[in-house]
């Protein structure tokens, strides 16, 4: 499962605080303890409130970069801070990311492309997010599409259907788990299909078994990278669970020690 | 018609495991043997690097070779009533390690003590240069008693020492770690316990990297379909990147092939008393070729001639590897 870490992100407030007051520890400790709790990526995200969105987001890559080598998803919904930052992150890196239109997309793989970079797509478009499984598909495909022809290989790509909130949208997470699974087929090696979990159970209670239980569901369906809180134990439980019971990785009694072991 | 391309992409390696050392290492050995390695299934280099050469052991017992078959007592003859001249008999057999099996330290066969054991380790390596393979008797209680002291007798020759058991694996571990000794992790005929006993070691301290899987052999005859299954499951697992079954493997061939009644008092028509004695050197290079093909790395063996054909095999199997 690729993990890509959420917790360095200025929606939460203790992130927040700490890139207004340039404090580098609450950063690096969050880095390290997503790491260390199985985070393949660490996700980048000034928030909303950020004056300075571009020095902001150079500052956490800095950061960051300065206590681990993993890759770091540029999470801004800004092409000018994407575009500035990019080219300036040593190592891996990801764009959080591109929409599904046709010129949107276009320069988002172009510029993950010029720099070696992951890509995450959105299927959204001009008209919002789809209301139906089939505009998922479409839109997931559409970005599947220009990533082909702009010489962004597959295994760059990853694709996140949008989950919306069940207690706002019922069908979303249905639909989601469908377009995963028609997505998957779509290329040969497949693309990624990502999602950003949390999101499912926003305003919700039980929200870290909302969580972990739908994310064993679109694992089961082909999910295999999401947006996520590694520091949740369970959820990390039962992502690990629901690969094993895929046949991703051989049993043994301490399974959940030994996948946290590699 | 052209033959498409299935070779395999591999994320996976095995571990590499010397044993042995020499006089610049700390240890006396004239050698050392490199087993591993691989980056493909066995002998199909066209998938990738495949590693070292499967190295073969011969296997020696403390005490107790009258109960051999009659053709392994013809083929080292007096030698047998003394372990050390009958290790050295093994080594000019071309034996690139000794495999001592303490048998007599089984308390209802010789009970012999932990100095005894220490004692014929010390004479063992003063008499043969090659790296050697301990082997306990296989009682828990019994091997925590002798395997610290034949550990200590023989440290800094970086040995193989075993068995670390899902049930035992505490005191092997401890004195290999401190020794500084090569460790074998058994399991019985099953992947998720193989996988868990190098968890265990691993978590009492020992790197996984100085581990060699044994999990368990059978002789061809004797559920060699079971064994090789499990065996190429395990590799495949490495191969696909599974840090934890990413080990050398050794297979106990020797003890297997010649258990088989096939190979002691073959029971087929066509046995003369002219070819009587090739059945169990068929039997035991047979097993050990299976086995070569499912990704042993160490095989540990009896007769000469069953040593020498089997060379021959892997000579034949991947010339790139050989010696």
């Amino acid at each position: 499962m690729y993990v890509i870490g959420e917790r360095i992100n200025g929606m939460f407030a203790d992130v927040k605080k700490a890139i207004q007051e340039k404090n580098a520890q609450t950063i690096q400790d969050l880095a390290r303890r997503q790491l260390a709790a199985g985070a393949t990526a660490l996700d980048l995200n000034v928030g909303p409130a950020s004056g300075d969105a571009k020095g902001a987001m150079m500052w956490l890559v800095q950061t960051v970069r300065a206590v681990c080598d993993a890759p770091l998803a540029i999470d801004t919904a800004k092409w000018d801070v994407m575009q500035a930052v990019i080219p300036q992150v040593p190592g891996e890196k990801i764009l959080n990311s591109t929409k599904a239109d046709i010129e949107i997309a276009t320069e988002y793989v172009a510029l993950a492309a010029a720099h070696d970079a992951g890509l995450i797509g959105l299927t959204i478009d001009a008209d919002g997010v789809p209301g139906s499984l089939d505009k998922r598909v479409e839109l997931g495909a559409q970005i599947l599409a220009v990533a082909m022809e702009g010489g962004l290989p597959m295994e760059k790509v990853f694709i996140d259907p949008i989950i919306l909130p069940v207690n706002v949208s019922p069908k979303t997470p249905l639909h989601c788990m469908q377009a995963i699974a028609q997505l998957k087929n779509f290329a040969d090696p497949p693309p990624h299909l990502l999602l950003g979990l949390s999101n499912v159970s926003q305003r919700c209670t039980n929200r870290s078994l909302i969580n972990r239980t739908y994310l064993a569901m679109c694992i089961g369906a082909g999910l295999d990278a999401a947006i996520m809180d590694p520091l949740d134990t369970e959820l990390m439980d039962s992502s690990i669970t629901a690969e094993l019971l895929l046949e991703k990785m051989i049993y043994c009694d301490s399974y959940l020690a030994a996948a946290r072991g590699k | 018609m052209e033959i498409p391309n299935v070779s395999a992409k591999w994320a996976g390696k095995l571990s590499t495991v010397v044993i042995g050392a020499t006089a610049d290492q700390g240890g006396t050995r004239g050698s050392t043997v490199t087993i591993g390695g691989s980056a493909a299934l066995p002998f199909m280099s066209f998938e990738g690097p495949v590693g070292n050469r499967p190295a073969i052991a011969i296997e020696v017992w403390d005490a107790g070779a009258d109960t051999w078959p009659d053709p392994l007592k013809k083929a080292y003859g007096d030698a047998m009533a003394s372990t050390t001249e009958w290790a050295k008999m093994a080594a000019r057999f071309g034996a690139d390690l000794i495999c001592l099996r303490l048998t007599d330290a089984h308390p209802d066969l010789g009970d012999r003590s932990p100095q005894q054991c220490a004692q014929t380790v010390k004479d063992l390596l003063a008499a043969v240069d090659v790296p050697l393979i301990i082997w306990g008797c296989g009682v828990d209680d019994k091997d925590n008693q002798i395997l610290p002291a034949v550990s200590a007798a023989a440290k800094g020759e970086n040995c193989l020492i075993g068995t670390a058991r899902e049930k035992n694996y505490r005191t092997v571990v401890a004195v290999c770690l401190a020794d500084k000794h090569k460790l074998i992790a058994e399991s019985p005929l099953d992947i998720n316990i193989a996988k868990q006993v190098n968890i265990l070691c691993s978590e009492a301290g020992f790197p996984v990297k100085d581990i060699v899987i044994f999990p368990t052999t059978g002789a061809l005859g004797y559920g060699i379909e079971y064994v090789y299954s499990i065996q190429e499951r395990g590799r495949l697992a490495a191969l696909g990147g599974d840090k934890l079954l990413g080990q050398p493997v050794l297979c106990d061939v020797g003890f297997e092939a010649w258990r088989a009644k096939e190979a002691k008092v073959p029971p087929f028509d066509t046995v003369t008393d002219d070819n009587r004695d090739q059945w169990g050197i068929m039997w035991e290079s047979a097993t050990a070729t299976v086995l070569l093909q499912a990704g042993a790395d160490l095989l540990v063996m009896r007769h000469p001639k069953a040593v020498e054909n089997v060379r021959a095999i892997v000579d034949r199997l991947n010339p790139a590897v050989s010696a």
